[in-house]
């Protein structure tokens, strides 16, 4: 009769556990800035399903963790030990087992979500491509909309190429075909996008989260680096890799457009002629070492020496001021 | 272990030396007693703990709102690097070695460490390695700004061109730690390997001292590369060399190889002894022994050589060939599965038991919750693209948080308290305790759960200031910053108040089983009159099933009677 009993509850408890991570998984999806890019659908996708399990691995061993501390209690005049159980064998085995076959199942679908994605690294024009392992029929368990938006783009069209330069503490942007500069980053809306990341100085990192791509740019190399934006809008380009004291402020806008207000965009910007842009960086480091100390009590406890900004980049186009907020 | 003599010294040497202190003072001398070390150690650490956490509070205050108002850019810079570098090198580290050096010859039957004089060397370069972190705020350009991980090119950046610099102190300070802690190694390793008491065979060793082994192993394999690569940078920024200097033909990334194929273990170094602890706390507070012991403790010894093959999933980004991104991504995701069983075993080991929510149970156990949170959001990170998009934000601050602060630092507390009345032969007041474990368990909660929303949405850690949208996140996690700080306060006034005047309460107050509870607490100089003969596993809860077959204390009765079941039925 208890065990019948046992065996209800638990019944019960994983059924409740199953609701609560599918619940949880489709969640997931609201924890993130928009989709707008091919790529990003396929990472929520990825994080949605680790959400799920993550979910149930939690309540599976959070709930009879409670159980215990609930209905196992000494009580208060009882000195007496527990059970002497030491083990199951099979108990163990099965919990290593189970937790093995998760995770290289987890590795598994985590890396076709990366072929999927084409991340390019730094290497890859070496092509050090993995082995394809499995047949990609019976191993797309998501959605294939991103995968086959990524494809027209790449055959529709020719890819765009951006230089991409990160600095201390600035990003300018060159469209070499046009031969014009940026301080804000213009796309062209279901194109394949190639950029070309250098680094003037230190490590900075590349990372647009709308786009939940991230690439680190290294000094002495040129990083190949190939992503998709589907929606139009105005993103936040971030620094990701600490460089340094104005760091944070390391930030610019990322401006999706339909193709033809991009090539109207293009077409502007080449015909302005190059102004120094508006910089966070330089800015605050004009004020803060400003003579007459007019503005130097800006922050209640102030600093140490800096590397000194770059000086702010001459460019054919520039965001009027400092770069907006993303919209909420 | 034949060559160990079983006679008891025929003179009770009352100190390590002649003419020592027997009072408080001993704890500022040159002692070479393991259990002077040890507490040294802890205390030491707990004052640097201190100390870095007000640095993370000035951090949060920063952060409550999203301008850069509260200090200057470089001031914040210098906070998190100084608050990380003192919380790993100067807190966590240290505060477990201390524990490892009063447990680990109690718990396997030894009178000391193997190597007494290098274990109070290794003590003792810890403050010089502090006063070097300490005294880099005063240098002009102040300390270095380059995080805790100290990459380069911007750890080789010389704002002021003086050779003595805040960059410079602080890899002065690592490079001692490391030589400290290798010394630490070799004495821990030597002692586990060589001075386990007659009968001691390997599965009749607690869990935390095959825990502590687990660590120290990764401490001799890693630290030479990390300190080597601190060498190569110091020589960057002295000389000139071209290391890692990319203007100068040097390659960045290699440099985050030496710091990682270290620096990621070293988080095993911190979690093991802490999972060690655990083990040894739940079967006494929930009367059972310890659920699939051996398998818990080669488990340990599973994480010490799985973490050595895991260190890229710190550079996902950092310009990786995808071949090594697949295949780190699956070492790391590795890690989940002895660590599963560990978290697995704990809740088989309360399960059916007979618990006491003592407060080093409560810690324990939230310790056990908040891990089992953290090692999940650890599966998402090994998964590179979620790494690839989370890399480097909030995401991954909240979750190294929840290790080092809802597990380690739990732990790390759960461990003070269970053997408090064993170093102090008084009991600590329970009440102040659990109003300690509830601030700090719900300041865990509120501090680092936010943190998980607010990477997710690309928040960049080390930023001093922020965009708006993520304003509502920080405001929450300074709060639960600020609560985290008082949390210290009741745990400060317990320690201090009972150690002077708290109850007395004897040799074995929570009827535990283990050669540590054996002897008079606080324990005698050289623990035990006569080696104690082990003659059953370290977890006989429910047997009554004697633990030793001789009496190493003669004299001492507070002990449980099936600890003792020898001496009335056969001696």
């Amino acid at each position: 009769m208890s065990k019948l009993r046992a065996i209800l509850i638990m019944t019960v408890y994983a059924i409740l556990v199953t609701l609560a991570s599918i619940w949880m998984a489709k969640q997931s999806y609201s924890w993130f800035p928009p989709e707008a890019s091919a790529e990003s659908k396929l990472l929520d996708d990825l994080f949605s399903l680790f959400t799920g399990l993550g979910t149930f691995i939690y309540l599976g061993v959070i709930g009879p963790f409670l159980y215990s501390l609930v209905f196992h209690r000494a009580r208060k005049y009882d000195m007496s030990d527990g059970p002497p159980i030491e083990g199951n064998t099979w108990l163990e085995i099965v919990w290593t087992a189970v937790p093995l076959v998760l995770v290289l199942t987890l590795s598994f679908v985590s890396y076709r979500t990366y072929e999927k994605m084409a991340v390019r690294g730094p290497m890859e024009l070496v092509h050090l491509h993995l082995p394809q392992i499995i047949q990609p029929a019976y191993a797309a368990p998501f959605d294939s909309t991103p995968q086959q938006e990524i494809e027209n783009a790449v055959e529709t069209a020719p890819i765009e190429e951006i230089d991409v330069t990160a600095k201390q503490w600035a990003w300018v942007f060159h469209y070499p075909k046009q031969d014009i500069t940026s301080t804000e980053l213009h796309l062209p809306v279901n194109r394949r996008v190639r950029f070309t990341l250098r680094s003037e100085d230190v490590l900075h990192g590349f990372y647009i989260p709308a786009f939940r791509l991230k690439q680190d740019v290294v000094p002495n190399h040129e990083i190949d680096f190939e992503l998709t934006p589907v929606k139009t809008g105005t993103y936040r380009l971030r620094d990701s890799m600490f460089s340094g004291t104005y760091f944070a402020a390391n930030q610019a806008d990322v401006v999706v457009q339909p193709f033809n207000e991009y090539q109207q965009w293009l077409a502007d910007a080449a015909a302005a002629s190059p102004t120094p842009a508006f910089n966070q960086a330089a800015f605050e480091y004009s004020q803060a070492n400003d003579q007459e100390g007019a503005t130097k009590d800006n922050v209640v406890v102030r600093g140490w020496d800096t590397i000194p900004p770059a000086s702010p980049p001459v460019v054919n186009y520039a965001p009027k001021h400092e770069p907006d907020s993303p919209p909420t | 272990m034949t060559n160990i003599s079983l006679e008891a010294p025929e003179v009770v040497r009352g100190q390590p030396y002649p003419g020592a202190p027997d009072n408080w003072k001993r704890f500022f001398t040159f002692s070479t007693d393991h259990k002077v070390i040890g507490i040294q150690y802890i205390v030491t650490s707990f004052f640097f703990f201190l100390i870095g956490g007000t640095l993370s509070m000035i951090m949060r205050g920063e952060l409550i709102t999203p301008d850069a108002d509260l200090v200057d850019r470089t001031v914040y810079n210098a906070l998190f690097t100084m608050h990380g570098s003192i919380m790993l090198f100067m807190w966590t580290f240290p505060v477990l070695v201390g524990l490892g050096n009063y447990l680990v010859p109690l718990m396997i039957g030894a009178r000391d460490m193997a190597f007494p004089r290098l274990n109070a060397v290794s003590f003792w370069m810890v403050p010089v390695v502090g006063v070097l972190m300490l005294a880099s705020f005063l240098v002009p350009g102040g300390p270095s700004q380059s995080g805790w991980w100290a990459y380069p090119p911007v750890s080789i950046q010389n704002p002021t061109g003086n050779l003595l610099n805040g960059q410079v102190l602080w890899i002065l300070a690592v490079a001692i730690s490391g030589v400290s802690s290798i010394m630490g190694a070799v004495n821990f390793v030597t002692t586990i390997f060589r001075m386990r008491t007659p009968g001691m065979t390997w599965f009749r060793t607690p869990a935390f001292v095959w825990s502590v082994l687990g660590a120290q192993l990764i401490q001799l394999y890693g630290l030479p590369a990390l300190t080597g690569g601190a060498v190569m940078l110091l020589l960057d920024i002295t000389i000139g060399t071209s290391f890692f200097a990319p203007e100068r033909g040097g390659n960045p990334i290699l440099y985050q190889h030496f710091f990682w194929f270290y620096s990621h273990p070293a988080v095993y170094v911190m979690i093991l002894p802490v999972f060690g602890m655990f083990s040894e706390i739940l079967p006494v507070h929930a009367r059972k022994p310890l659920f699939g012991y051996r398998v818990i403790a080669a488990s340990s010894i599973l994480i010490t050589v799985v973490s050595g093959l895991v260190w890229v999933h710190h550079m996902f980004a950092s310009a990786t060939p995808s071949w090594m991104r697949i295949l780190f991504m699956v070492t790391s995701m590795l890690v989940a599965i002895p660590s599963g069983i560990k978290v697995f075993g704990w809740v088989a080991t309360i399960w059916g038991g007979k618990i006491r929510f003592t407060t080093p149970m409560l810690f324990a156990l939230g310790g056990i919750s908040n891990w089992l949170f953290a090692g999940i959001t650890g599966i998402f990170l090994a998964s590179v693209p979620i790494d690839i998009h989370v890399n480097n934000t909030y995401f991954v601050v909240g979750h190294f948080h929840y290790v080092l602060y809802g597990a380690i630092v739990m732990g790390i507390y759960a461990g003070i308290y269970h053997w408090f009345p064993k170093m102090t032969g008084r009991m600590y007041y329970e009440g102040l305790g659990k109003l300690h474990f509830a601030l700090t368990y719900l300041g865990t909660a509120l501090t680092f759960l936010p943190m998980h929303p607010a990477g997710l949405m690309g928040m960049p850690r080390r930023v001093a200031s922020y965009d708006l949208e993520f304003a509502y996140w920080n405001v929450l996690a300074s709060l639960g910053g600020f609560l985290l700080g008082l949390s210290t306060l009741p745990f400060i006034l317990n320690m201090v108040s009972s150690w002077i005047r708290g109850e007395k309460v004897g040799n074995n107050p929570w009827r535990a089983y283990g050669l540590e509870w054996l002897t008079s607490s606080p324990p005698t100089v050289e623990n035990f009159e006569e080696l104690p003969l082990v003659v059953s596993g370290p977890y006989g809860y429910g047997r009554n099933q004697p633990l030793v077959g001789n009496t190493p204390n003669p004299g001492l009765t507070e002990f449980p009677e099936s600890l003792t079941a020898m001496q009335s039925d056969e001696l």
